[in-house]
């Protein structure tokens, strides 16, 4: 057989940034200014003593020698060094926020108090609560999980089924309409005491608000299934099964990822919601307490926690579509 | 590839009897066949030749059994088509792989849809081989050029041991250099392992080129003109005295004599 004509570019290497210069300047200057944020805290009177000045100031002082450390060795690092690099400019500018935060609060006293806390009382949330902050997110983390997980399983088998059969299509199609569009939180009343507990409650609200969004995205992605993709597994003697396993589900799976997306987004506001309200444990409740014992310090420290968890969440769902769809061109990179 | 032609069964013997059959458009039906009657006996390479749109992909869904016929009987080796068959393989006009899966689980689609994927891996690999994709098994189809991916879905057609393989303008969006070049590769596989082959195409000169029989269609409603029997020897060369005058004929039987 002939020769390969056509030249189509396989592996497409990306061109790696011309010669780095020797000395990475942006680590001395993130470096630099880290050192100056610890200076700052740790130097400069503070009209109300912080318990933990002295902590918060070392670890800015802990983070500019590791910088400072880096210049040098920057090379060794490999990957991970050429991300330290692209970072240098955040790494700068939070060494700023973090002088700006601690003049505005702590040192010059300028945000009303009790209401924004300084840095330090932050560190000291962590210091003092971390165990019970922690309590809070493994609670937190199961409740999610759990209904994000049935709910994604229920909303992707549902959708599968409406997307290739005609009688559940007729049966389901309508209810999904009437309720789908509905806020899982609306049900907040009726769940608390259809339930056993409100722990329950919690998980069927979560699952609901996932599930929504999974089934119709998924019923869309199987519905849009190029038909010609049938045709040609049909004339190659494939069952049923295996044109809804093999060719209608990964065809769909780019829109099935959309759903799980959309999914995490609405299950994080109703898990906040449902842990404001009714169950007596997670970072939900823990912002409730927090504000009212007016512990505003502790109540941003939980905000930043329940930041770092949805991120961390979102970046694995990322990951997970990057490996299950990796033939796909063109992918947005979180 | 010699084993490949050891095991290839013989082609399989098609008989098309008296299929009409119409499309519904907005409620009123829309005939597209009309009475189309034919024979292709094994091993034999048959044109389907006439304007686009007149039907022809309509005959060769009813032969491949994705569709039953209107009216009318079409008949493998003696007995009706029921349904699909993997001794029956289509090659459409788009090579439709699939996205998700590299060269490589393409072409093995068929053997995992029967489930006999793991007794014939190795066909796999020699049909790539054989259209000449054995460094592309783990590419992903956006990946291909379009020469490329059209021969990766005759692959996926071949590793299925066809005995009737029916092609639907499979050339029909390929540039004219590849196009000029896959006609000869296709013709060559036929000659090698000898199953019958259906072609649809609206191309005079790649019927000729290519078969062993063209049969002129009508406008919609396909209806059978007239039969060109090609009898001259492979490989065949466009300037052949013998062709250009089947030519000539083929085109005044399309209604379009002055325009050669």
């Amino acid at each position: 057989m002939s020769s390969l004509d056509d030249a189509a570019v396989l592996t497409g290497e990306r061109n790696r940034s011309p010669t780095a210069p020797r000395l990475w300047l942006g680590g001395l200057a993130a470096s630099a200014a880290w050192l100056a944020a610890a200076a700052l805290t740790a130097l400069w009177p503070e009209g109300e003593e912080w318990v933990r000045t002295g902590e918060f100031a070392s670890l800015l002082a802990v983070v500019a020698g590791a910088l400072a450390f880096a210049v040098p060795l920057l090379r060794l690092f490999g990957a991970a060094g050429e991300r330290l690099r692209a970072a240098a400019p955040w790494l700068v500018v939070l060494a700023l926020g973090v002088i700006g935060w601690e003049l505005v609060t702590a040192k010059l006293d300028l945000l009303p108090r009790p209401f924004f806390a300084p840095p330090q009382a932050l560190l000291e949330v962590y210091l003092d609560e971390w165990p019970r902050l922690l309590e809070c997110t493994v609670a937190s983390l199961q409740l999610l999980l759990l209904g994000y997980g049935i709910g994604a399983f229920v909303g992707f088998v549902t959708g599968v089924s409406i997307g290739w059969s005609r009688a559940v299509g007729y049966w389901v199609h309508p209810v999904l309409r009437l309720i789908g569009p509905l806020p899982a939180t609306a049900w907040l009343p009726i769940a608390f005491f259809a339930f056993p507990s409100s722990w329950s409650a919690s998980v069927f609200l979560i699952a609901l608000a996932t599930g929504v969004p999974v089934t119709i995205l998924t019923w869309s992605g199987v519905a849009g299934v190029n038909p010609a993709y049938y045709d040609i597994a049909r004339t190659l003697g494939a069952s049923s099964r295996f044109l809804v396993l093999k060719v209608a589900v990964p065809a769909a799976m780019p829109h099935v990822f959309v759903g799980l997306f959309m999914g995490l987004g609405a299950s994080f506001a109703v898990l906040v919601v449902a842990e404001m309200m009714g169950v007596k444990a997670g970072l939900g409740w823990y912002l409730q307490w927090a504000q009212g014992w007016a512990a505003y310090a502790n109540m941003y420290a939980a905000l930043l926690v329940m930041a770092l968890v949805c991120s961390s969440l979102v970046t694995l769902l990322f990951k997970a579509r990057d490996r299950l769809l990796a033939w796909q061109k063109g992918l947005l990179k979180w | 590839m010699v084993a490949l032609e050891q095991e290839l069964p013989a082609g399989l013997d098609l008989e098309v009897h008296g299929v009409s059959h119409a499309f519904d458009l907005h409620g009123a039906p829309l005939p597209v066949l009309d009475a189309v009657g034919l024979r292709a006996k094994p091993g034999e390479f048959v044109a389907l030749l006439g304007p686009s749109g007149c039907g022809k992909s309509t005959l060769l869904r009813l032969v491949a059994g994705l569709e039953p016929p209107r009216e009318g009987r079409i008949l493998a080796d003696g007995r009706p088509i029921t349904g699909p068959h993997p001794s029956r393989v289509v090659v459409f006009q788009d090579p439709t792989l699939y996205p998700w899966r590299t060269v490589w689980d393409n072409v093995a689609l068929g053997l995992e849809a029967q489930g006999v994927l793991r007794q014939r891996r190795n066909r796999v690999d020699e049909a790539l081989r054989l259209v000449g994709l054995d460094g592309f098994a783990k590419a992903y189809p956006h990946q291909l050029s379009g020469g490329m991916a059209q021969r990766a879905a005759l692959a996926r057609a071949l590793v299925n041991d066809p005995r009737l393989l029916v092609l639907d303008e499979p050339l029909g969006k390929l540039d004219s250099l590849t196009r000029i070049q896959m006609q000869g590769e296709i013709v060559a596989l036929w000659r090698r392992a000898g199953f019958t082959t259906l072609l649809v195409t609206h191309d005079v000169e790649e019927a000729l080129l290519m078969a062993t029989r063209v049969i002129v269609f009508s406008e919609r409603p396909a209806r059978i003109k007239a039969e060109i029997v090609v009898d001259r020897p492979y490989p065949r060369h466009r300037d052949d005295p013998v062709l250009v005058e089947l030519r000539h004929k083929a085109l005044e039987l399309l209604g379009l004599a002055g325009s050669w």
